[in-house]
């Protein structure tokens, strides 16, 4: 029943199914100047992708509609246009259960509409990934990059990556494939990337060749049935899900929700061999950190050699995965710093609250600068705030 | 999937459940001809039911799992209300995810099945009640409609949210005093088979589940239509006996009763030009097919 193809063959478009390890590791890799959505394109016609939906929302689309033009040359097997985001990820869930591969794309208001799909993938355990370009979802009507968007994702169940840049994004999206399709993982992910910051820029990125992709997945390695009447059906239960009556109902349900989260912890063993760790720090000994995820770490890292300019000792740390959080990583990063400085793109500044309760005396972590709505953040307003904070905290310690 | 694929290992065959060990011995799968006949003599495919003593959907849901063409290549998918009260025991697989977006599933989940089995034919059929198919769900069920997407759509029309205590939905008679109704609906029941036909299905039906060989007919017919044209509507009254009024035992009087002529359940049927001929020549395979078997019973009594 396995259709786990035989690496070194050859599927119809001439590419040849490869060892992801080979194919991210070992393969000669060639650069290419190109724009987020592209690098989306060129990840996707190496992932051998079963289905892709689409919906064109304002203005990250670009990316779903070059997957369509892939499908018309014939690297992804299924693509259509849905109806809204909501009917896009549940076509999405339904190619999942029927043992396809699939991927899409939303922003911002799209993510919204689309949230209630996302613990049910989770739930379903459906390895689709959704590649969120995040924009405003505010009202008034915002097409801006902003990163609140993320919030919402963190306790759908998906795993949840942040790309820094266009390189990230490429590996990202075809690494997530390999460990949400893990039998031991078997979970949604969000590849998550800032908007206009990464998708309508042009950045070098270094590609794998493009006649070789990774291998299809095969959904009989997956924990639950795979919907398509090719193994016996069971009968689930004595009692439906829903039936409230039923202690055996809530402890079904208590228990699935850990299960959940048990199974995107067990990601991280196949995540750090993959990502090269879930964190990356620079100068991880000065006593002053900047830690952060997305294009807040480009500011972070910019900011970083404008102190160093200025005399001062500052480290950097970036975060590749929201879901697992790197908790254990972030504690001994963060060991022997006086002061964690989380710049973010969003006006909750989620990412701190998230950093203040894992890392031991929070109080040294400043939640910010962060901006909303769109607006930039320059380097020299993480300077500025580092600045200002030290100062006060000196003066704190004369006043003592 | 073949009645080959479940077989159980003779090592296995005490600890399996009897219910499985049913479906293996004495299940109608493969077997040409099915039908609602087979209800009571066969392995059903229907284990129990969480529904009210007397439901018509208990009958429904005999009627149309026995009347399947091929359940061994069928996956259904529901939508919450009574219906997912029951598809936990029903020995297809089949899907439940949220409420409303059963016709969005049932397109990625049919064309990931056609690209994966393509010379394989499998079924894909949404069972749902009123609710998710024409108040929450119906923008999915829809745009389905309009992709042609080859599935059957089933809507159990009660008339109301039958799960949730009796409230007001879209398929709701003008006038009907209820939850969320309190003075009477105050507009017309949704003309869904007329908005199907024009949505591009190729078969509609509207009728009640009074007569099984009835339901047996347009489910086969809805079907392999779906399966080789395009998407199939049936909608099939099975009132809320609870939340009428009715005893346990008027279910099926209730449904005589709504299917007179020039009543709203009146048997309707809309078939596509494509449809009718696909339909007819489907019917007479099937006259060929028991004139073969009555001949052969003829010789085997010889």
């Amino acid at each position: 029943m396995s259709t786990t193809v035989d690496i070194g063959t050859k599927n119809k478009k001439g590419q040849v199914y490869t060892d992801p390890n080979d194919l991210f590791f070992k393969t000669p890799r060639t650069s290419f100047f190109l724009t987020g959505s592209e690098i989306i394109k060129e990840a996707i016609k190496r992932s051998s992708c079963g289905m892709s939906v689409a919906y064109p929302i304002t203005p990250q689309s670009e990316a779903a509609s070059l997957i369509g033009e892939l499908f018309a040359e014939g690297y992804v097997d299924i693509y259509s246009r849905g109806a809204s985001e909501f009917d896009v990820m549940s076509i999405c869930a339904g190619g999942s259960f029927g043992g396809s591969r699939c991927f899409t794309t939303t922003a911002g208001p799209g993510t919204l509409r689309a949230m209630e799909n996302f613990p049910m993938w989770a739930g379903s355990r459906l390895p689709i990934q959704v590649c969120i370009t995040c924009r405003g979802i505010n009202s008034p009507l915002s097409i801006q990059p902003d990163t609140l968007e993320l919030y919402y994702m963190l306790e759908t169940g998906c795993l949840v990556w942040h790309a820094e840049t266009a390189q990230d994004l490429f590996d990202f999206i075809m690494k997530g494939f390999i460990v949400a399709e893990q039998p031991d993982v078997h979970l949604p992910i969000a590849v998550a990337c800032d908007g206009f910051f990464v998708t309508h820029t042009k950045d070098v990125v270094m590609m794998t060749p493009d006649d070789m992709c990774l291998p299809r997945y095969d959904p009989y390695r997956s924990p639950v049935p795979c919907m398509d009447m090719e193994c016996p059906p069971v009968r689930m239960m004595r009692d439906p899900f829903v039936m409230k009556n039923n202690y055996i109902s809530y402890a079904t349900h208590a228990s699935w929700q850990q299960e959940v989260r048990a199974a995107i912890e067990r990601s991280r063993k196949h995540t750090e061999a993959l990502l090269d760790g879930l964190i990356e720090v620079e100068n991880g000994d000065a006593e002053v950190l900047i830690v952060s995820s997305g294009t807040a770490v480009s500011q972070g890292r910019e900011a970083v050699t404008l102190m160093r300019d200025e005399g001062f000792d500052v480290g950097l740390v970036k975060i590749k995965t929201l879901r697992p959080f790197p908790s254990r990583e972030l504690q001994a990063a963060t060991r022997n710093a006086k002061r964690i400085f989380v710049p973010e793109f969003n006006v909750a500044s989620w990412l701190a609250r998230e950093i203040k309760a894992v890392v031991q005396d929070n109080q040294r972590v400043v939640a910010g600068p962060h901006v909303g709505g769109g607006m930039t953040m320059p380097p020299e307003i993480i300077m500025e705030r580092i600045l200002r904070t030290l100062k006060s905290d000196k003066e704190a310690l004369a006043h003592v | 999937m073949s009645k080959e694929r479940i077989k159980i290992a003779p090592e296995f065959r005490d600890i399996m459940p009897p219910e499985y060990r049913d479906l293996v011995d004495d299940a109608t799968w493969g077997k040409e001809g099915r039908g609602w006949k087979d209800v009571g003599t066969s392995k059903e495919l229907i284990e129990e039911h969480s529904l009210c003593a007397g439901c018509p959907e208990s009958m429904a849901f005999r009627y149309i799992l026995s009347s399947l063409p091929s359940p061994e290549d069928t996956v259904m998918v529901g939508s919450t209300g009574c219906t997912s009260l029951v598809f936990p025991h029903v020995a297809v697989h089949n899907i439940h995810s949220l409420f409303g977006n059963q016709n969005a599933i049932a397109s990625g989940l049919k064309r990931s099945l056609a690209a994966r089995f393509p010379d394989q034919g499998k079924d894909v059929v949404v069972l749902a009640g009123d609710g998710a198919t024409v108040d929450i769900g119906l923008d999915s069920t829809l745009q389905s409609w309009f992709r042609q997407e080859k599935f059957t759509t089933i809507c159990f029309d009660n008339e109301l949210y039958a799960n949730t205590g009796g409230q007001e939905s879209g398929l709701m008679q003008k006038g009907f005093v209820a939850k969320m109704a309190p003075i009477g609906k105050q507009f017309e029941k949704v003309r869904l088979p007329e908005i199907a036909r024009e949505s591009g299905c190729h078969y509609v039906v509207n009728c009640t589940v009074s007569k099984p060989s009835l339901v047996e007919k347009v489910v086969r017919n809805a079907v392999l239509v779906a399966r080789e044209l395009g998407p199939t509507y049936l909608q099939m009254y099975t009132p809320c006996i609870l939340e009428i009024g009715k005893q346990s035992m008027e279910g099926l009087q209730e449904m005589r009763d709504s299917e007179k002529p020039g009543l709203r359940f009146a048997y309707k049927e809309y078939a596509s030009p494509e449809a009718k001929e696909l339909i007819a020549e489907i019917a007479i395979k099937e006259k060929e097919r028991k004139a073969a078997a009555k001949a052969a019973l003829a010789q085997s009594s010889v």
